[in-house]
């Protein structure tokens, strides 16, 4: 199979649509049986009552901002890289959903931290270096909309996009490397999860929707920026 | 029925997290068909 077939915009445009009808789909399905999940399979936390709720929401959403702006530096660097048009515009097509996702996170955890800590926001590492990260993703589109040329505004957004990759090991190890009110990592691929089953069901099926999500409306508005630029 | 909305006195911050997030989706999903419609 050739790749390059496919980083050509005009190729990739038909592409785009049936990959974002499906995802779109699955998105649906998938989160309404995350929601029947959240609300009505998992139980009642022991310590924290129904305040909990929120992580069927709060975890996905922190996970997609993170992935979100990881997948976007890498089509950032590609462009730089190889110099194809499709990966600006991918990188481009991302960043609002991750600002998105990452304002979620955010907002939900904020939500979350008053009945649980007492506090809206308090400025710790893990709630500090997110909102770093929206930063981040503000100046990516900031950025990109401030320079007319696109093909100059893709390469000094993919610089940018680069770097801030740093932040993001520094949120995920926060909670390890700073004495932090957020607690540490409840699922990791390392040890088994210290969650009832119906809980981790429901935040796994939660971010699997909110990724296809992602998929389906960064596809729609890739297919925009394909036609904004012709 | 009340019981489950009342999310046991935490309904400002469970409903507020999920209203507040789903609203966002649905306003993207929206800015995006007009953006698409525009092109």
């Amino acid at each position: 199979m050739n790749w390059f077939w496919y980083a050509s915009p005009q190729t990739f445009f038909p592409l785009a649509a049936t990959i974002a009808r499906w995802s779109g789909i699955a998105a649906v399905v998938l989160a309404l049986a995350g929601l029947y999940i959240g609300f009505f399979v998992a139980p009642t936390d022991a310590q924290q009552g129904e305040a909990y709720r929120i992580i069927f929401i709060h975890v996905p959403a922190a996970w997609m901002s993170m992935f979100l702006y990881v997948v976007m530096a890498f089509w950032a660097a590609l462009g730089l890289a190889f110099n194809t048009r499709l990966s600006g515009m991918m990188a481009r097509a991302l960043a609002p959903t991750g600002a998105l996702f990452t304002f979620i996170a955010l907002w939900t955890g904020s939500l979350w931290g008053k009945p649980t800590w007492g506090t809206y926001w308090v400025w710790d590492a893990r709630l500090t270096s997110e909102l770093i990260l929206l930063f981040l993703y503000l100046g990516f589109m900031g950025l990109q909309a401030a320079i007319d040329d696109p093909r100059r505004a893709d390469r000094a957004g993919a610089l940018l996009a680069i770097v801030g990759v740093i932040n993001i090991p520094i949120i995920y190890y926060s909670v390890q490397w700073w004495n932090t009110l957020h607690q540490g990592a409840s699922v990791s691929l390392k040890s088994s999860p210290t969650m009832a089953a119906p809980m981790l069901a429901g935040m796994l099926v939660m971010a699997l929707a909110f990724w296809m999500y992602s998929i389906a409306v960064a596809m729609v508005r890739v297919r925009c920026i394909i036609r904004e630029r012709q | 029925m009340s019981e489950f909305f009342a999310m046991g006195g935490y309904a400002w911050y469970v409903w507020g997290s999920y209203g507040v997030t789903f609203l966002l989706l649905f306003i993207e999903m929206i800015l995006l068909k007009k953006r698409s419609k525009k092109a």
